[in-house]
């Protein structure tokens, strides 16, 4: 039996699109998320907006607490390892998990190297802010690619700056002249090979999500619009004041996404959103971890 | 000949692909007014069975689409797509369409490491490339046709109209399957 694991890996991203990631912390909100329609968890003991107010260093979760919840549902569960920490990472591969997010959202263990992934069977899905970013985390063996927006913080903007960004920069490279790529390669500080697959096939080679600030059904219709094949919702689910409905809501927002009237109608009493704090209001960039 | 491809979540696009390769026509079905395009076949993709499940109900696609399959329109269902029409799931209480007398059990092979790429005869088709992403197969089959079987687990099945396949055919080069499918759809 052949057996390809990049290509299995990116396979199971592919049956990911169109559904919407959530953060959870307890098997509890875990089956919650499944019931509202989650094509997948992610699993970690504390969301964003926590992390955020806490302060100190964000880790790993505890293997137990991923385990219960690995047990709780059966959708694909995903957890968090700190950006270049191997060790976290090949825990994670000993549990079993179905994709690992290599993630700027808990305190960086490397400042200078991310993991190689490809020594490893598990997948793993990446931030990126920019197509160099988003090229420098395939190379590495990532399997899937999301926005990095700006975690726990309910604020759509930098999601939409870094899809915006990405977007632009595929359309760059697709309109070069063949002599021209290899010059974009070494501007992006990328693999030549990677620079002409975007500009061949107008796209970046596995799946792309939007993360970082989606809070409303609007938030998730704004970046299927813009490109994103997917949704992760970190804080603005289970920070909200009903979480099932709102969960729902962005689950059949993302489903139809360019339906303004469905969007509308799933849009009324939600209840309260979470509260957000602006980009210019945190003194802690996360989006600037990992480049 | 148009087929209808449920688009709710999942890897639908990869399926309408392998279509324009074999040169049918495909629209995506979202939501009810979708429905109201005349259709000679239904692909039921992979993706969450669960989310799947969910969506069909709560956008009233449920019904219509389940008096299509049952009036015989031919489908092809996927991964997922198979949970949706199997009339019992050994792990889970939840039945969807149940359109097709097979027992299946849901991520049978095991969590993201235990998927993998093989191939195997299918009936009537030949030999096959099979990729199976956390993928199911079927415990049971009482009133259905085996069409392929792998390390002794079946993973493709067929009752009348229907062909249900635990793997992703839409992920692979060939496209056997599709031309066999398009022929079903043709037949009426």
């Amino acid at each position: 039996m052949e057996n390809n694991r990049y290509k299995l890996n990116k396979e199971l991203a592919q049956m990911l699109k169109g559904g919407v990631i959530m953060d959870v912390t307890t098997p509890e909100q875990a089956k919650i998320a499944e019931a509202a329609g989650a094509c997948a968890v992610m699993a970690l003991e504390r969301i964003p907006a926590d992390i955020r107010a806490a302060g100190g260093v964000s880790r790993m979760s505890d293997p137990k607490m991923i385990k219960g919840i690995m047990d709780a549902v059966s959708i694909p569960v995903m957890a968090k390892c700190r950006i270049g920490h191997f060790a976290e990472a090949q825990i994670l591969q000993a549990i079993e998990i179905d994709y690992i997010d290599e993630s700027e959202v808990l305190s960086p263990a490397d400042d200078v190297y991310h993991i190689n992934k490809r020594n490893f069977d598990v997948p793993f899905v990446c931030g990126a802010k920019d197509l160099g970013e988003a090229l420098r985390r395939i190379s590495e063996g990532a399997s899937m690619i999301r926005t990095k927006g700006e975690p726990g913080t309910g604020d759509i903007v930098q999601a939409v700056r870094h899809m915006r960004m990405m977007n632009s920069e595929i359309r760059r490279l697709q309109s070069m002249d063949e002599d021209e790529l290899y010059n974009a390669a070494k501007v992006l500080q990328v693999p030549f090979d990677l620079v002409q697959y975007v500009h061949e096939n107008g796209r970046i080679p596995v799946v792309n999500f939007a993360a970082g600030g989606v809070a409303t059904p609007a938030d998730a219709a704004l970046m299927m619009q813009l490109g994103a094949e997917g949704v992760f919702v970190g804080s603005g689910i289970f920070k909200s004041g009903n979480p099932e409905k709102r969960a729902s809501a962005i689950v059949k927002a993302v489903t139809n996404y360019s339906d303004a009237k469905m969007i509308a109608e799933l849009s009324e009493d939600l209840g309260e959103a979470m509260v957000g704090i602006n980009e210019n209001e945190i003194s802690l960039l996360m989006a600037e971890r990992g480049k | 000949m148009v087929i209808g491809v449920l688009a709710l979540q999942g890897d639908f696009a990869e399926h309408k692909q392998k279509l324009a390769e074999c040169g049918a026509e495909c629209f995506e079905i979202r939501q009810l007014k979708d429905l109201e395009r005349k259709f000679d076949g239904l692909i039921l993709p992979g993706g969450e069975s669960t989310v799947i499940g969910k969506l069909l109900r709560e956008i009233d696609l449920f019904e219509p689409l389940k008096k299509k399959i049952t009036d015989g329109l031919p489908v092809l269902a996927t991964c997922a797509g198979m949970i949706l029409l199997a009339k019992n799931i050994e792990n889970d209480n939840t039945v969807h369409f149940g359109t097709m007398d097979i027992t299946v059990k849901r991520n049978a092979f095991g969590r993201q490491l235990g998927s993998f790429h093989t191939s195997s005869e299918m009936k009537y088709i030949g030999e096959v490339p099979m990729t199976f992403i956390r993928a199911p197969y079927i415990t049971e089959c009482s009133g259905a046709e085996i069409l392929a079987e792998t390390d002794g687990k079946i993973v493709a099945s067929k009752q009348g109209n229907q062909i249900a396949l635990a793997f992703h055919p839409e992920l692979d080069e060939c496209i056997k399957i599709y031309e066999y499918f398009l022929s079903l759809c043709s037949d009426d």
